[in-house]
């Protein structure tokens, strides 16, 4: 059971992390002000909240297990399950709506052969419809994990994915 | 606090400065209707259904978050704000499952009288509703989740009430969710405050889900039979094959001591009653065999053998062990008919607590014990020893919300670091066993400073809380059974000092009126030694004036064979205590209980007794606190203790009415065997008496022992109305008697928890299968969440 | 990384910096950078405060609230440290001119939020920025590190005895963080779910001391308010809507792009000037004045000045500045069904009627546009989203609820159109759902 694991398993974060963490720390009144990017800099690094990475958090904050899945669980960008190693995040919303965001996420889902919300079997690519990602201006736009990318057609998005998969 | 001066619906109403107007309203009879607020939990405003039009205000607003300021103009009920309340009812409908013709809320359901309310009746709604499936988080508790309308009270009643933590919201928009805190099931205090909380169907009991309709019940207010705190419960009565069976447990009534709180024994573990292990039979000891035999044989047997004993051999050589858990009445009756009828002072009980110390030390001096309410509203308390969590769960529910609510200051003094430190305002770990030195030092005995020194603790810590305790006005000081004998009166004489008040820990349900009914050798009921039976001799005649023997002197004299009979009433010595078996061997032992325990095993007449749901009477919890109880449930084929030691009393020749002093002749039904309704006769009988009438009450009427007890021990002259009405009232220990030293090991602590409840508990289905589910769940290390 | 246009029209106030490598605290510093802030630091705390007062300058973060009498209202006293937050959560639909500002003159951010904490005595201020703008990160704390090491921040803030921190935190998506009270939840590690007020923010807010909350926009105007003078400030824009804006403009246009214009400017030219109008010759439908929350206007409705007050006038906001334009091959069903989608996806669940409602009417949209209406729909939409309006817990309510009955209201014909299993007559444009 889970819960035997966690009394043994101690996560090991970057380095990198722990810097930030600690410096973080010394930013706020409570500890747990820290929580939400902690989450975010915590799932970089391992892709998903395992439960492992939930009880280490909340341990070092000194809040219970729930307490941090409450907090997950509200946030669309923090997630307890793998994603693929690139996660297309296609916005739907008006401004791109209206200039082909949907016609955007049909072709990815073609292209990679998957649902809103899946992963490809290689687990290279995982695709999501979001809400407005603040490209209006650029629209129709997609965030491939933190990277923008703008004013795109179905032949550009091609690219796009093609780049990525070369890069691995 | 000054008032403030509102206008509401046309009326003036004036409430103090701070009152929400929601509250304000409740005053002047006008019911805002709400789902989220409740009263002491924090505010949500979340449900909107208390939306009213406040003068000045451009939009409606919520009467649960509003504070009233003065001048200010409400309108509460006109079509707009009809219009709100009801479009949020149809809201709320649209994806709330129209199940409730089975669902267990039916009828009791808060949703369903807002519908009723408001009209929503009208389905707009044509889309497929939300759906997943219920799920059991524990052995007790159920979720069903489309049911739920997020009013968060489970979750605050849980986290602010209990301090546990354990319910969370998860996600967001419609697919928000009540979470418990493993995954899908709970690790929690299994108190199931968040069931009774639920103003719909989404948590369910798992004592009684499906099992009935809330029409087809009874309701009997009555208080809990498992720990000395003594919380009122409502249970739920539906007639059976063999009575009247308790089918759910709650607290619907809220004006008892425990407020909205109770337990998981006080919820559930009324399951006992239905064990299938109950004895229905008499059974007496044939051939080295329990056999069944009749009442009236049993009854014959016992008082034959008693009195021979009695008359050959004195009484000297008859042991009594009274109950923690029978009434007032019960024990109160049971001394008497030890020291009257088989003429011996060899009478105990398991004892939880110094009561005599306590009392020793409180006669004569102006009323100084604390209520189970003064516990919620004293500015400040100290706490010395025991774990209240677990051992006193209405206790530590009115120390934490009064730290939470009011603000009061908490000093926690323990070897073990409990749960209650994470509301002190000091907490001072001290080595084990340590308590009495606390006591010594606070009482200014500096020399045993170096013992209390920990890691946690160093002496300038301890002086620096003595001198902060010196400085508390209206200190409530509670101690547990750690500070018992000299200890006892050390402390007494601290808090003596500074005017505060006390509360002496004892475990079970009836353990302080088991000790204020005068179950010991040497005390007559009010802590009067034996040799003084002053008021007693007047009604009772010449009784026994040396002290009898306690507990492991009888044990000693039946080892020596000198022990003929012993009489055990609603106590299991052998398996609590841990006595051999085998050195009641030349003893008649007779044993009146539910269950054949090991004390029962060991019996030549077992007598199958009702318990404290199926009997009337009065407890007095730990605190003093003296309250009613009334019979629930019944099975037809058990008597009630009261009635047995009557009988046998009988059998045995003695006059009946020189026992209880019931009216002559006069043989009336009052109630005993009428189900539910039996506490309301007996308040006829008291009705009559009080107005002069005649009074007609039968032999195995426990309200004519209390008439004896009100007249004849000290503290027990409580509004009788009062008391049969349901309130709590408090018994006072100042003109008690002086009471005796007694040999501190002849306490020994029930060590219950939250799931256990000595012999009881060991029958309730309840309890064993929440046991067994946290043996194969274990907590996690608790953690504070802020 | 987004690229940048401009316009003759256009009025470079805080976006005079954007391309010319002001990320740099030198470059920012050529460009009059911290002058404000040591103007400011020689003023009394209630002079600034008049100043912005005086300005004009209205929050730019949806409510248009006046900034200076905002910090007006922040106790002089106080037990509690007082605190600055810059609301950089922008994530309302249309909306993506805060990203500009962070990407090209994080250092004005900076200051306006030091300024801010002048003015109302707060020690500390914490810029919080929405978690997919991850690559902001970097701009962003090289520039608090430039800051600290000149000393326009930290301790001693340029010699003055003042004393500022400032802080970058970063969210995780989640749209309700950016109304002011839930950003404080979130901010203190919490569920963004608002608080009840009052108290507001100004009295009780973060960690329970006095708050200033302000848009990204607003603290960025702030040092030039300080420069320029108030009255200079509010000539640039009509009366009590002082200065210029970023407008986003987006959609069915042929030059989309943020543009700075003066408050007032005519919303017609906006569209067929500045964005260069409708492509491909085709027709306005409608237009989204101010992100996704405002009340649609038709394209009859948009000769006029957009202003807070002006707009509405015209029963509508000028909300967060987030213009989208859509041409008549539109559905408006589909629309309001997207507009609705994102409200579900988005509300807390805090409350009742935005929890319910949102989905209750996502649900129906869905329904209705695939073909499956009846009649009833149309007034059922309409019921619910008035029953919402204004007996939410926090705006987010309001917000879902205005575009829907605009809609309605304005374009019931489409409703009709698709009625009783037509298909929806626009679907050759549109997709999927
Ligand atoms: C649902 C909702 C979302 C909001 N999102 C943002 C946002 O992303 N950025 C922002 O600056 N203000 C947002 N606001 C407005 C803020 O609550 C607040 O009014 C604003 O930050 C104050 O700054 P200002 O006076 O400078 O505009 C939002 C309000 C609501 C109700
Ligand atoms: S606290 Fe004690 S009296 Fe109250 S319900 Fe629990 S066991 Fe019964
Ligand atoms: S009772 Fe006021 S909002 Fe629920």
């Amino acid at each position: 059971m889970a819960l035997v694991v966690k009394a043994f398993f101690s996560m090991k974060f970057s380095e990198q992390f722990e810097n930030r963490f600690v410096r973080m720390l010394a930013h706020y009144p409570t500890k747990r002000s820290v929580l939400v990017p902690t989450l975010l800099y915590a799932q970089d690094e391992t892709g998903y909240l395992s439960p492992e990475v939930i009880h280490e958090i909340a341990e070092r904050l000194e809040l219970t297990d729930l307490e941090v899945e409450n907090v997950i669980s509200y946030y669309s960008m923090l997630t307890k399950t793998p994603r693929g190693k690139y996660n297309v995040q296609v916005c739907t919303n008006i401004a791109c709506l209206v200039r082909g965001g949907e016609e955007l996420l049909d072709h990815c889902k073609h292209k990679l052969g998957i649902r809103n919300k899946g992963t490809t079997a290689d687990g290279m690519f995982s695709l999501e419809e979001v809400e407005c990602i603040g490209a209006c201006s650029w629209a129709p736009a997609v965030q491939v994990n933190y990277d923008f990318h703008e004013n795109l057609t179905t032949e550009r998005m091609d690219e796009v994915l093609d780049e990525y998969r070369a890069k691995n | 606090m000054p008032d403030v001066n509102i206008t509401v619906d046309g009326k003036k109403v004036t409430a103090p400065t701070g009152t929400l107007l929601i509250e304000a309203c409740k005053t002047a009879g006008i019911e805002v209707p709400s789902f989220c607020y409740y009263p002491n939990l924090s505010l949500q405003g979340a449900c909107r259904m208390c939306l009213v039009r406040v003068e000045k205000m451009p939009k409606l607003q919520t009467a649960c978050t509003t504070v009233i300021t003065e001048g200010m103009v409400v309108a509460t009920d006109n079509d707009e704000i009809h219009q709100a309340r009801k479009s949020m009812v149809e809201l709320l409908l649209g994806n709330h499952p129209l199940d409730c013709p089975v669902c267990d809320a039916g009828g009791e359901c808060e949703l369903q009288d807002m519908t009723f309310s408001y009209g929503a009746a009208e389905s707009k709604f044509i889309d497929i509703k939300n759906h997943r499936e219920e799920q059991q988080w524990s052995p007790v508790v159920y979720f069903d989740r489309p049911r739920c309308i997020l009013c968060y009270r489970c979750v605050r009643v849980c986290g602010e009430g209990m301090d546990v933590w354990a319910l969370g919201v998860q996600n967001r928009g419609v697919s928000s969710i009540i979470a418990p805190n493993l995954e899908d099931h709970l690790n929690c205090e299994e108190c199931g405050m968040c069931i009774d909380i639920c103003p719909v169907g989404a948590l369910t009991s798992g004592a009684y889900r499906y099992k009935t309709r809330p029409w087809e019940m009874n309701h009997v207010g009555t208080t809990c039979t498992h720990c000395g705190d003594g919380c009122k419960t409502t249970l739920g009565v539906r007639r059976s094959d063999t009575g009247m069976e308790i089918v759910r447990g709650d607290n619907r009534d809220k004006s008892g001591i425990n407020g909205d709180f109770l337990c998981i024994k006080g919820r559930y573990a009324f399951d006992f009653a239905n064990h299938e292990d109950r004895l229905t039979q008499p059974l007496i000891r044939k051939n080295g065999r329990l056999t069944p035999s009749t009442w009236e044989e049993a009854f014959q047997l016992i008082g034959k053998k008693f009195a021979e004993v009695r008359d050959k051999d004195g009484g000297e050589a008859i042991g009594v062990i009274g109950s923690t858990r029978t009434t007032n009445e019960e024990n109160y009756l049971l001394q008497k008919f030890a020291r009257v009828v088989l003429r011996t002072n060899n009478i105990d009980h398991h004892r939880t607590a110094d009561f005599p110390a306590f009392a020793a030390v409180l006669s004569g001096k102006p009323e100084s014990t604390a209520t189970m309410r003064d516990v919620f509203n004293a500015p400040a308390i100290l706490l010395i020893g025991n774990n209240p969590t677990d051992q006193h769960p209405l206790l530590a529910w009115q120390i934490r919300n009064n730290v939470r609510l009011h603000g009061a200051r908490l000093y926690v003094v323990n070897s073990e670091p409990i749960k209650l430190r994470r509301q002190a305002t000091i907490f001072s770990q001290i080595p084990e066993g340590a308590e009495a030195r606390v006591a010594a030092f606070l009482g200014g005995d500096d020399s045993v400073l170096d013992a209390l020194v920990t890691a946690n603790s160093n002496r300038e810590s301890w002086t620096g809380l003595r001198e902060t305790l010196r400085g508390e006005r209206n200190l409530v000081i509670i101690f547990g059974s750690e500070i018992r004998g000299d200890a006892v009166s050390v402390l007494m004489k601290f808090g003596g000092a500074i005017g505060a008040k006390f509360v002496c820990l004892g475990d079970y349900a009836n353990s302080r009126g088991a000790a204020d009914m005068g179950l010991y050798p040497d005390l007559l009921p009010g802590y009067q030694a034996v040799a003084q039976s002053g008021k007693f001799h007047e009604g009772w005649g010449d009784i026994p004036n040396a002290p009898g023997l306690n507990l492991p002197a009888m044990l000693e004299r039946a080892k020596a064979g000198k022990l003929k009979a012993l009489h055990v009433v609603g106590a299991n010595p052998v398996g609590r205590l841990g006595l051999n078996p085998g050195d009641f061997s030349q003893t008649f032992v007779v044993v009146q209980d539910m269950f054949l325990t090991e004390t029962a095993a060991i019996a030549d007449v077992v007598l199958p007794a009702a318990n404290a749901y199926e009997k009337s009477g009065t407890f007095t919890n730990t605190c003093g606190d003296l309250q009613i109880i009334k019979k629930a449930g019944e099975v037809t084929s058990v008597k009630s203790d009261f009635e047995m030691i009557v009988r046998i009393a009988d059998a045995a020749g003695f006059d009946v009415s020189k026992l209880v002093p019931f009216s002559r002749g006069s043989r009336a039904d009052m109630g005993q065997s009428r189900g539910a309704q039996s506490g309301e006769a007996d308040q006829h009988r008291v009705w009559l008496e009080a107005n002069g009438l005649e009074p007609k009450m039968s032999p195995f009427d426990p309200m004519a022992i209390l008439d004896e007890i009100q007249r004849l021990v000290p503290g027990y002259d409580v509004s009788r109305i009062n008391l049969l009405a349901g309130n709590d009232q408090h018994t006072s220990l100042s003109n008690s008697g002086r009471g005796a030293a007694h040999d501190a090991n002849l306490i020994v602590p029930a060590n219950n928890d939250l799931f256990s409840s000595g012999t009881l508990g060991r029958y309730s289905r309840t309890l064993n299968s929440v046991l067994e589910n946290h043996h194969k769940n274990p907590a996690e290390a608790e953690v504070a969440a802020d | 990384m987004a690229s940048l246009v401009s316009h003759p029209d256009e009025v470079k106030v805080v976006s005079k910096r954007f391309g010319m490598g002001a990320t740099n605290i030198d470059r920012y510093c050529e460009l009059d950078g911290y002058t404000a802030l040591q103007k400011a630091l020689e003023m009394q705390p209630d002079a600034i405060i008049n100043e912005v007062k005086n300005s004009g300058l209205r929050g730019r973060g949806g409510a248009g609230f006046n900034t200076g009498l905002k910090w007006s209202f922040v106790p002089k006293q106080s037990a509690k440290p007082k605190y600055i937050l810059c609301n950089g959560d922008e994530s309302e639909p249309g909306t993506c001119k805060d990203r500009l500002i962070f990407e090209h003159d994080p250092h004005a951010v900076i200051e306006g939020v030091v300024i801010a904490g002048l003015a109302v005595g707060a020690h500390a201020g914490y810029i919080y920025v929405r978690g997919e703008y991850r690559y902001l990160l970097e701009i962003m704390q090289k520039a608090i590190d430039g800051a600290y090491a000149r000393g326009f921040v930290g301790k001693n803030v340029l010699g003055s005895g003042y004393n500022f921190d400032v802080y970058w935190h970063g969210g995780a998506g989640a749209y309700e963080v950016g109304e002011e009270s839930a950003l404080m939840e979130s901010l203190e590690g919490k569920r963004g779910i608002p608080r009840i007020r009052p108290p507001f923010p100004a009295v009780v807010g973060l960690w329970g001391g006095p708050t200033v909350i302000n848009n990204v926009e607003t603290l960025a105007s702030v040092p030039h308010i300080i420069n320029g003078g108030a009255e200079w400030f509010a000539k640039l824009g009509t009366p009590k809507n002082g200065g210029t804006r970023l407008f986003c403009l987006s959609g069915h246009l042929n030059r989309p792009g943020v543009y700075e214009l003066p408050m007032g400017y005519n919303l017609k030219k906006m569209i067929y000037d500045v964005g260069g109008g409708i492509p491909n010759g085709r027709k306005l439908k409608a237009v989204v004045p101010g992100g996704s929350s405002c009340p649609l206007l038709t394209a009859d409705e948009i000769d006029l000045p957009m202003d807070f007050d002006s707009l509405a006038k015209a029963g509508s906001m000028l909300g967060s500045g987030g213009l989208v334009a859509v041409d008549d091959t539109t559905c408006m069903v589909k629309f309001a069904l997207r507009i609705m989608k994102f409200y579900r996806h988005e509300s807390c669940g805090w409350c009742i009627p935005c929890r319910e409602g949102t989905d209750w009417l996502e649900k129906t949209l869905k329904r209705f546009h695939s073909g499956g209406g009846i009649e009833k729909d149309i007034d059922n939409i309409q019921y619910l989203s008035e029953n919402m309006l204004g007996r939410t817990f926090c705006p987010l309510g309001d917000a879902a609820a205005l575009p829907t009955i605009s809609i309605v209201k304005k374009f019931r014909k489409e409703f009709e159109d698709h009625l009783e299993g037509r298909p929806c007559p626009f679907e050759e444009h549109l997709v999927s759902v």
